[in-house]
């Protein structure tokens, strides 16, 4: 009752406690956790930072990262907007399970996938063989990581564009179609510009997300030197060395990727709400 | 409309054969692998002793980091859509940030932030408080990892509704409590049911963050995606296999509660 006289804007009661306890948290789970991290920088020289990271190691496991999770991202990008057309467009059987099963990445413990997908693509394994005998290895190479990273990274693209076209409306289209145009035409110049905002949203998440993924990564990479090492990977053997400088130097880049990611899709996302509402 | 022709079905046929090959494959194969000996191995394999350790750390963690997480994403998804104050976009932001960092990146800031690198380390030593390569830890960077679940689910739903209705209930009289408990709730109910499931998920699977702020002690601080990684570079297979059936059929009763609560959701929208 008292808060009510101090501020007009806020008649709902409770604003101290929700904002205390909220600020609170963040500061304990988020915040300072963060600072630690600027602190341990801090420890690093800008020479010691830049041989870490330009170590031909390093290097090599930030390329295997970055690539392997951007070709895991165009694939899922291009699956996803399929898939989340062909749930929203078409009726068929077995729709509801398909819809449902979509997020089972996000559900299945990340290692369990990992143990999965590598025994299911080793030379022996059920769908590795059928590889094999064309001559090419999916388990331990680039290439299985990429499964992996398709795998985790399914649900994103899916599920960012499929309520956009829910609610996208079929006039425009009808429209087009009775002037003439092909689906193709239709498809390219009134569906894709609606989509592009969520789809790019939803390829930068799973874009993010494979370059930071590591439990279901580590099983079928096989994690050679120069070969399948991935960035997460060089932090966690950093670590258990102890070298701690190292790991953070690495860990400093790879966060720096995610926020400039993380401003991106903002940035995407406020020019998308500008331009339907204005 | 134009009539759909055989464009549609070959759409049809890639979606089906993607999702065949990609989900439905490694969960039959978990399966299977699973009983391939038969179901008395595999009660064996899943009753041995630092299996059931494993369940039991797992589970606690899943408890809590749900409840703990459960009640932050209510009240920050209510102080962020009932009230207008400055630097609102900057909680949010950091809010979400944990979805964007990497989980080896959070053990690596709980380990940054209390192990002996860290300022806090000699306070906590003293008081013989244990985070790092203990159980407190693997609680805390779990939390960590599924803070923004539940926030990012409720907040939309708060957004889209407005506050006319709380403030109509705090102008007659009502405490926070109670507009939370009669208005508020009602409205969040699917979409936070929706969050606590996907919460629920990844606290139960999480591998990169408590793997390495673990130690991996057996039967201590042993999570079961944990033991399960153990058993599977020890090529123990089926012991491997078995226990991850635990977690596969506690994924797949999450992802229906995670569908119902989504269509009872959109039903009430229709409704409203």
């Amino acid at each position: 009752m008292q808060r009510r006289r101090r501020s007009r804007k806020r008649v709902i009661p409770g604003f101290g406690v929700g904002l205390g306890v909220t600020v609170a948290m963040v500061s304990i789970i988020v915040l300072i956790p963060l600072i630690s991290i600027v602190i341990s920088t801090l420890h690093l020289t800008f020479a010691e930072f830049i041989t870490t990271i330009a170590k031909p190691r390093v290097l090599h496991a930030f390329w295997v990262s970055i690539s392997c999770s951007l070709c895991a991202a165009v694939v899922n990008l291009i699956l996803g907007v399929l898939l989340a057309w062909v749930l929203v467009r078409y009726q068929f059987p077995f729709r509801r399970l398909m819809d449902g099963l979509l997020e089972l990445p996000f559900a299945l413990p990340t290692a369990i996938a990992g143990i999965a997908l590598t025994s299911l693509t080793v030379n022996t394994g059920w769908v590795g063989s059928l590889f094999a005998r064309a001559g090419i290895s999916v388990a331990y190479t680039r290439l299985g990581i990429t499964i992996a990273l398709i795998f985790v990274g399914i649900p994103f693209v899916a599920r960012t564009v499929q309520p956009v076209l829910e609610k996208l409306d079929p006039t425009y289209e009808e429209a087009a179609d009775l002037m003439g145009a092909g689906r193709g035409l239709i498809f390219r110049r009134i569906i894709l510009p609606e989509l592009r905002p969520a789809a790019l949203t939803g390829f930068g998440l799973a874009f993010a997300r494979g370059l930071g993924e590591y439990g279901s990564v580590v099983f079928i990479a096989g994690n050679q030197p120069y070969k399948t090492e991935i960035a997460p990977l060089l932090i966690y053997s950093q670590l258990q060395e102890y070298d701690y400088g190292e790991a953070t130097a690495i860990a400093l880049v790879m966060l720096i990727i995610a926020f400039v990611l993380l401003f991106l899709m903002n940035h995407i996302q406020v020019r998308a709400s500008r331009r339907t509402s204005g | 409309m134009k009539k759909s022709g055989p464009g549609k079905y070959i759409l049809i046929a890639v979606c089906v054969i993607f999702v065949a090959l990609f989900l439905v494959l490694p969960l039959v194969f978990v399966l299977v692998q699973a009983f391939k000996d038969g179901i008395l191995p595999y009660l064996a394999n899943i009753g041995d002793y630092y299996s059931l350790k494993a369940l039991g750390l797992t589970l606690k963690t899943m408890v809590i980091c749900l409840v703990v997480n459960t009640i932050i994403g209510i009240i920050a998804a209510w102080t962020v859509t009932r009230y207008q104050f400055a630097l609102k976009k900057v909680l949010t932001t950091f809010l979400d940030i944990p979805l964007s960092v990497s989980p080896i990146i959070a053990g690596l800031l709980y380990i940054l932030t209390f192990g002996r690198s860290s300022v806090l380390y000699p306070f906590l030593s003293s008081h013989n408080i244990n985070i790092v390569y203990a159980v407190p830890g693997i609680v805390l960077v779990t939390i960590f990892v599924t803070l923004p679940y539940i926030s990012r689910e409720v907040i939309p739903v708060l957004e889209a509704k407005g506050t006319d209705e709380e403030e109509a209930a705090a102008l007659m009289g009502a405490g926070a409590l109670t507009i939370f408990r009669k208005v508020t709730f009602p409205h969040i109910k699917w979409s936070l049911l929706y969050g606590a499931v996907l919460c629920a998920a990844r606290a139960m699977g999480e591998f990169g963050a408590v793997s390495i702020i673990s130690g991996h002690l057996r039967g201590v601080t042993n999570t079961l995606p944990l033991h399960i990684e153990i058993l599977y570079n020890e090529f123990k297979y089926a012991p491997a296999f078995a226990v991850s059936s635990l977690l596969v059929f506690l994924a797949i009763v999450l992802l229906i509660i995670r569908n119902v609560a989504e269509l009872q959701g959109k039903k009430r929208e229709k409704e409203v």
